[in-house]
């Protein structure tokens, strides 16, 4: 028994890429093992834990309940497509550096494209406002607290830039 | 020492991958390998009576399947029981692939290969295993009763049993100083199971290298040096044939300490046989039930105290579940069972327990590792003499502790490494003094009542824990400095988030000084190092740490050898700075380390302008020496290892305040502080970052998370969905302050501070829920709906 596959064409970071990928393909996995972006992370491939969060068409989605072909045609975002022109880190990425943000590193891409996304609609949001933001993503190793203190210091590194 | 960056809040260099997606894990690595699936076993107890593949075998991509039949040698023999102890009398390990039983649901029965992950699983659903199920014992109570067994020649389910009895003055026994006691208690408390739960699941990717009959195997594990000599053995390999290399690690927790997992050598075997590579990623379901558990254990207490409530006899019988297989032994309740007596003198003390087994997944160390539940004993006794006597909670645990002055101070014990269990420093009663002043407890009774007023109820806990860190047996670590003036650090020891290429990295630029972006660290790969046991036990800062201060100590003492002699100057007069070797106090006269490493390395050769310095020809050179000294090695570079003689011992307090709506039950935490003695600080920034992830787990510990079983041994919350771990919304803000008693057992003065964290959160959170409440809390986690019931049956 053979699959049907389908051609998909996805634009990644900007890039144009192409695919053949059976209908079930999940597009986390169309990332990760067929375009070879293994920064968008899987942590439970039932929605819940956010890992795979990656932007599609600007918004966040969940990439493990996302099918491949669902994203033909569209533009995606994912953690390798965060940082500026030169590989220079977004304010995003900076701030999770500096607030010790992470440590395993493997929830990370997912609250990443979420901040990111979060900070755009909302460049200085209230405490309330972050915490709502991250809220739907797992991190079992930092208590969030610091992810939360990112997210502010992201939203003023955000902002001194556009100064 | 310009370069003096132990102590600071360095930041992690492990972040600039991690934060672009360039960080390599299990999973991001082999593009185009076989993929692994396994066929699991529903049922929690059956005999396997047939396994039919032939439906299967149309699956397009299907390379290979195998049950325990096609197991050749060693590997078709049980899995190593890693910890034996002979009070493990019954210990019990699975084989790879389940051989005619199957004793809990999750267990391999059969291991398919395919193209990919989505064809090999396609395959694994069309294999049919035929079953005669066989009665599932679940439950302690019910695996106590010993009516049915989980393994046929293990009676009445026991696995081990184990008393240890620590005398009070006099020669009392514990029961005969609680019968005499002017006060006594007793009661019962439970624990649920939980459990590590990394985000990232195991995984295992080999490479077999035919022509070079040599295999190189990537896995997400907490030991790389063990998986190593495990699959050597199992496979029949000579052990300089095999590497083994932990990459990216997405958390651990304890989980990943356990090895060899049946994937750890059927993934190694299967490419080896087939000459391709072959990888194997979990999924988050068999991560619920195929990896471990922890934490379920009933205890039953017998405290006898003065009227200040000094505890003067304390028994202690614990029942431990440790589900289906003991390949980790009973280091969990052995740690229960020592660690319980936390930072307290106890008088007589006589504990006892039995580990159980049961149809369900095996337990093996989760972040804590016996403690939480120990430290939920213990503070549950303090607060309930405090209520018996009507005292302040925190009187009656000062009235208990062990003072500064009484250090080194022996239990009388025997701890996790065989050793006996005698701390080696801490300060318990400025730790309390500092909590008590951080979460405001004098003047909460006023705050309580102001609450009331409003119709709230708020009510606050405290909860205090010993920590045994940094065990043995040892670590070792490597340091080189290569003509380009780089460093180069490896230990054999793995990360799973941790920040070791950062705290490493500090310890060797300050032992060096060097600049920290100078040096560069790897962990966890047996290609750079060979010896090594592996990260647990909040262990590694201690353990590695230390043995890469005494390498960079070595390393530095022959680079102040060879520049002294380069600068005629005496060695005892010279310092680094920079990356520069000069005679202390004129930073004229000066070497650079990288010619220093460039002259420790006599050369015949010249490959590039730097390397002529060490040419035979190049410089005067006495006559009569051989160029590389006896006793000396070529190279700057050192080795060396710390070997403790036991543990040293962490200590923490923390408090919490909680809120109850008085409808719905809901417990929420207004505020949690902590106090935190780890010794010596190498980074208060991760060391902070450790705490906040501990207390995170126990957070969910204490109010969410535990694995529900039911009659028939399904684990019914395996999935992210049903299984409660804390979002950002569920932890508290947490409020930090440190206490620094170096332990004089190293020469970096640390203790660990890993595990931390989470140990004491469910006593806290009991202690703050009673007090709000007035209500007994003796069984956690506790939910809306439990603390509900509790209210109906006041
Ligand atoms: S992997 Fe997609 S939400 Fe967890
Ligand atoms: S940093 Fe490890 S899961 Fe978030």
């Amino acid at each position: 028994m053979n699959e049907t596959r389908h051609r998909v064409t996805l634009t990644v970071n900007g890039v144009l890429h192409e695919a053949e990928v059976p209908g079930r393909r999940l597009l986390s996995d169309c990332l990760r093992h067929d375009l070879g972006l293994t920064g968008t992370h899987v942590g439970c491939e039932h929605g819940v834990c956010g890992a795979c969060t990656v932007l599609l068409d600007g918004e966040p989605v969940r990439s493990c309940l996302t099918f491949a072909v669902t994203a033909d045609g569209h533009e995606i975002t994912t953690v390798e497509g965060l940082a500026r022109g030169g590989g220079e880190p977004s304010p995003v990425q900076r701030a999770f550096t500096e607030c010790h943000a992470l440590q395993c590193g493997f929830c990370t891409p997912g609250f990443l494209c979420t901040v990111t996304a979060f900070l755009r609609d909302n460049p200085a949001p209230s405490e309330e406002e972050a915490l709502e933001a991250v809220a739907g993503n797992l991190c079992r190793c930092t208590g969030y607290q610091n992810i939360l203190k990112a997210v502010h210091r992201a939203a003023e590194l955000q902002a001194e830039e556009d100064r | 020492m310009t370069t003096r960056l132990f102590g600071e809040p360095v930041r992690r260099r492990e972040d600039a991958r991690l934060i672009t997606g360039q960080g390599r894990y299990l999973d991001d690595l082999g593009a185009g390998a076989l993929a692994a699936a396994f066929v699991r076993s529903p049922h929690a107890h059956a005999r396997i009576l047939d396994v039919d593949v032939s439906a299967a075998l149309d699956v397009e991509g299907l390379v290979a399947i195998y049950t325990w039949e096609d197991l050749p040698g060693a590997l078709a023999e049980p899995l190593p029981l890693l910890i034996p102890h002979p009070a493990l009398t019954h210990g019990r390990t699975a084989y790879p692939l389940a051989r005619e039983i199957v004793r809990h649901v999750g267990e391999p029965v059969v291991m398919v290969v395919a193209r990919d992950r989505y064809l090999a699983e396609d395959a694994c659903a069309l294999i049919r295993v035929g079953y005669e199920i066989l009665k599932p014992v679940v439950g302690i109570e019910e695996a106590v009763r010993g009516v049915h067994l989980v393994h046929e020649d293990v009676p009445g389910n026991v696995g081990a049993h184990l008393v240890q009895e620590v005398p009070g003055h006099g020669g009392v026994t514990a029961r005969e100083a609680v019968e005499a006691a002017p006060h006594r208690l007793e009661f019962r408390l439970d624990v649920e199971r939980s459990a590590c739960t990394p985000l990232e699941g195991k995984g295992v990717y080999a490479r077999w290298d035919a022509d070079d009959g040599s295999l190189r195997v990537y896995s997400s594990t907490q030991t790389s040096t063990s998986v190593r000599m495990a699959i050597a053995a199992k496979l029949g390999l000579p052990l300089p044939k095999v590497e083994v290399i932990a990459p990216d690690v997405g958390g651990g927790f304890g989980v990943k300490i356990v090895h060899p997992w049946p994937e750890e050598i059927l993934v190694p075997w299967a490419a080896r046989l087939l000459h391709r590579e072959v990888k194997w990623t979990e999924d988050r379901r068999e991560h619920f039930v195929s990896s471990s558990h922890e934490r379920g254990q009933v205890q039953h207490v017998r405290v006898g105290f003065d009227d200040d409530g000094r505890v003067l006899g304390l028994e202690v019988e614990i029942l431990h579940d440790h589900g289906a297989y003991t390949p980790y032994g009973i280091i969990v309740p052995i740690i229960t069972s020592t660690q319980l007596l936390g930072p307290y003198k106890v008088g007589a003390y006589r504990v006892e327990f039995s580990s159980i087994y049961t149809n369900t997944v095996q337990v093996t160390p989760y972040r804590g590792a016996g403690r939480p539940q120990g430290v939920f004993c213990m503070e549950r006794t303090m607060d309930k003499i405090a209520a018996y006597l009507g005292r302040d909670r925190t009187q009656v645990r000062a009235a208990n502790f062990i003072q500064p002055d009484e250090f080194p101070y022996d239990q009388g014990l025997t701890f996790q490494d065989g050793r006996p269990l005698i701390y080696d420093s801490g300060d318990y009663p400025e730790a309390l003094r500092m909590l008590k002043e951080l979460i405001g407890w004098d003047s909460f009774a006023e705050e309580k009542a102001r609450a009331a007023a409003e119709g709230r109820r708020i009510g606050i806990g405290v909860g205090c824990y010993v920590e045994g860190t940094g065990v043995g047996p040892y670590e070792g670590g490597h340091v080189q400095i290569t003509s380009d003036g780089r460093v180069h650090v490896s230990t054999g020891l793995t990360s799973q988030g941790q920040g070791h290429e950062t705290v490493f990295a500090q310890i060797a630029a300050t032992e060096l000084g060097v600049p920290i972006e100078k040096v560069s660290v790897v962990t966890g790969d047996t290609r750079r190092f060979g010896y090594a046991v592996g990260t647990f036990a909040s262990r590694a800062a201690v353990m590695s740490g230390n043995a890469i201060a005494l390498a960079c100590r070595k390393v530095r003492e022959k680079a102040l050898r060879i520049a002294a002699e380069a600068l005629e100057a005496d060695p005892r007069d010279l310092e680094i700075t920079d990356g520069k070797i000069h005679v202390a106090g004129v930073p004229s006269a000066s070497i650079p380390l990288a010619t220093v490493a460039v002259l420790s390395n006599p050369l015949r050769y010249a490959f590039d302008e730097e390397a002529k310095r060490a040419t035979q020809f190049a410089g005067p050179a006495s006559d009569d020496r051989p160029p590389v000294a006896e006793g000396e090695e070529p190279g700057l570079e050192g080795r060396d290892y710390y070997s403790p003689v036991r543990s040293t011992f962490a200590a923490g307090m923390h408090a919490a305040i909680v809120e109850t709506d008085p409808d719905t039950a809901e417990i929420r935490i207004l505020r949690y502080a902590v106090v935190h003695d780890c010794g010596k600080l190498i980074n208060p920034m991760i060391v902070e970052g450790q705490i906040h992830g501990g207390v995170a787990q126990g957070v969910g510990g204490a109010l969410y998370e535990k694995m529900v079983y039911d009659e028939h041994g399904q684990l019914l919350n395996a999935s992210f969905m049903d299984f409660l771990m804390p979002y950002a919304t569920e932890v508290p803000r947490i409020e930090t302050a440190h206490l620094e008693t170096p332990s004089p057992l190293n020469p970096l003065g640390i203790k660990g501070a890993g595990e931390a964290g989470v140990i004491p959160v469910s006593a806290v959170i009991a202690s703050a829920v009673e007090d709000a409440e007035g209500i007994t809390i003796d069984r956690m986690p506790i939910s809306p709906s439990d603390l509900h019931h509790l209210r109906l049956t006041r």
